[in-house]
């Protein structure tokens, strides 16, 4: 099936962000679409982050604006769109306490309670099994990351943004995480953008790829999907 | 020594607070001189204008406080509301002078006067109306003043740490808003921080009242040749008023001023988090 005729999750108008006369992002225009992971790569300081940011509603468009399931999402509450719209920063940061308790915030505050089970099956998912009761301050990077990704999983978005995720990993753990992610997407029909800078991760993971640069999507290209398919094989 | 040569009060009083302003304009000299030396060996400019705020600062204390002087003469026989209206007057300065202490959140004025003016304005009130602080002009003022200015430096102290813990944590707090939380749980433990650092040092005040400390309404008092034990009381009365004032206030600026940290869109604002960002 192609990509482009699946339905229409996420997308922008327009949308743009200056701060103190320099631009940071310029003029985007981007859809995501239910069940794809979608690549973003370019130079340091190109925007990539910030676009993570605008999308998630962290930082305000100054032009522009997002579509959510074709609602403008300045009318919604920003708490439920951020629930719907998971971000992973580049550096995540985690909350003192135990892993369980970073894992259960995000549903506690739409007054969810998870369960153990659901908690361990999470971490099991990433390989952190076990580590529930562990204090956040004695992680590694790398678990650190792990953690706060599966934390934002814990909200089960309908868009999932991630900033360079696999960057403090090894490579097994890396791995492990991508088959979360492709999991994840193709389970709950998520769409995925995902900042890499690993051109092997954008050609195991990515449908499409996009290029930013001083602030602009630059390029657009198409990869095939059974390259993703064939680098999962063992 | 002074008052041998000096009989007249006035020019006694004059002669006195020239010697203390000689006393304080040496220490600062001293000290500038070491800032300049530490300055020149690290390239650094830190507190150059250090000399020139506490030049101002001194002579705006000297000139306020005659002043003040002057309208407590004029006040003494009118009516107790003129009293009430002077203490809010003060209290508007005051939460002009604490507000800086937020250095350009907006709102901060307004969450300064409402904090200072709930705290401080309440206890007088109250205590007035009991009869603890007695209902004249001549003891409403000074105390009133008192307990205002204990309202400044908390709702100050409150501003400033409040600000540095949001500066400092700005990361954190978006992780918690970036997961769907609101501005508030994202706060919480930095505003509980900041509640307990700004009245630790009202606590110390009251632990070392007599002892490192005797403070001047009671030096006053037992000067003016009134029984040292009901001067002692009185004394510990109005700590125990400013430590009320101070821990109402702090609480008023805290839930007032979190959401000022805030976009409308529970975004963390530019002022509260000038950070760089990855
Ligand atoms: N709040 C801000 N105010 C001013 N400039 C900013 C702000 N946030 C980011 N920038 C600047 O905008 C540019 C884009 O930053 P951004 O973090 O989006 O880049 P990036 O593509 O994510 O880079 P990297 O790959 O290094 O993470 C940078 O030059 C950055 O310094
Ligand atoms: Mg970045």
């Amino acid at each position: 099936m192609p990509v482009k005729q699946a339905a229409v999750i996420l997308a922008t108008q327009g949308l743009g962000r200056q701060v103190g006369g320099k631009t940071l992002v310029d003029a985007i225009a981007l859809a995501l679409h239910a069940g794809e992971i979608v690549a973003m790569i370019g130079p340091s300081g190109s925007g990539k982050s910030s676009l993570l940011r605008l999308l998630n509603r962290l930082d305000e468009p100054t032009s522009g604006t997002v579509l959510l399931w074709g609602e403008d999402y300045r009318t919604l509450p920003p708490r439920q769109l951020r629930s719907q719209v998971g971000l992973v920063m580049q550096q995540p940061y985690l909350f003192r306490g135990s892993v369980a308790d970073n894992i259960r915030f995000g549903p506690r505050q739409r007054q969810m309670l998870l369960d153990d089970a659901t908690v361990d099956g999470l971490l099991d998912s990433v390989g952190l099994t076990g580590y529930g009761q562990r204090d956040v301050k004695h992680l590694s990077g790398g678990e650190a990351q792990r953690v706060a990704i599966v934390r934002t999983l814990a909200n089960q978005p309908h868009v999932l943004l991630l900033d360079e995720p696999t960057s403090a990993l090894d490579e097994a753990s890396e791995q492990i995480i991508e088959r979360v992610l492709v999991g994840y997407v193709s389970q709950q029909q998520a769409a995925c953008l995902l900042v890499s800078h690993r051109p092997e991760q954008v050609q195991r993971l990515a449908q499409r790829v996009l290029s930013m640069d001083r602030g602009h999507l630059t390029a657009i290209e198409e990869t095939m999907e059974h390259i993703y398919a064939e680098s999962m094989d063992p | 020594m002074l008052n041998q040569w000096i009989p007249d009060p006035l020019w006694l009083g004059i002669a006195q607070a020239a010697i203390a302003l000689v006393l304080a304009l040496l220490v600062l000299l001293v000290l500038l001189v070491t800032i300049a030396r530490f300055n020149a060996t690290t390239g650094t400019t830190a507190g150059d204008r250090l000399g020139q705020d506490t030049l101002m600062a001194l002579a705006r204390g000297l000139i306020q406080i005659i002043l003040v002087g002057l309208v407590l003469g004029l006040l003494l026989d009118q009516a107790l509301w003129t009293g009430g209206v002077m203490l809010l007057v003060m209290m508007t300065f005051a939460a002009n002078i604490a507000q800086r202490r937020a250095r350009g959140t907006p709102g901060a004025f307004g969450v300064a006067l409402v904090s200072i003016a709930g705290g401080a304005g309440s206890v007088v009130a109250l205590m007035t109306w009991l009869g603890v602080i007695e209902p004249t002009i001549a003891s409403l003022i000074p105390i009133g003043s008192i307990i205002v200015a204990g309202a400044m430096q908390s709702c100050g102290q409150a501003l400033d740490r409040l600000q540095g813990e949001v500066r400092a944590h700005s990361a954190e707090i978006e992780a918690g808003l970036a997961l769907g939380a609101a501005p508030s749980t994202t706060m919480a433990p930095f505003v509980q921080a900041a509640m307990l650092a700004s009245l630790i040092p009202r606590l110390d005040i009251l632990r070392s009242l007599g002892i490192v400390w005797i403070p001047g309404i009671m030096a006053g008092m037992i000067l003016g040749g009134i029984d040292p034990i009901y001067a002692a009381l009185y004394q510990f009365v109005i700590m125990a008023l400013v430590f009320a004032t101070a821990t109402l206030t702090v609480c008023l600026t805290m839930v007032l001023m979190q959401k000022h940290f805030f976009t409308p869109a529970e975004q963390l604002s530019a002022e509260a988090s000038p950070s760089t960002r990855g």
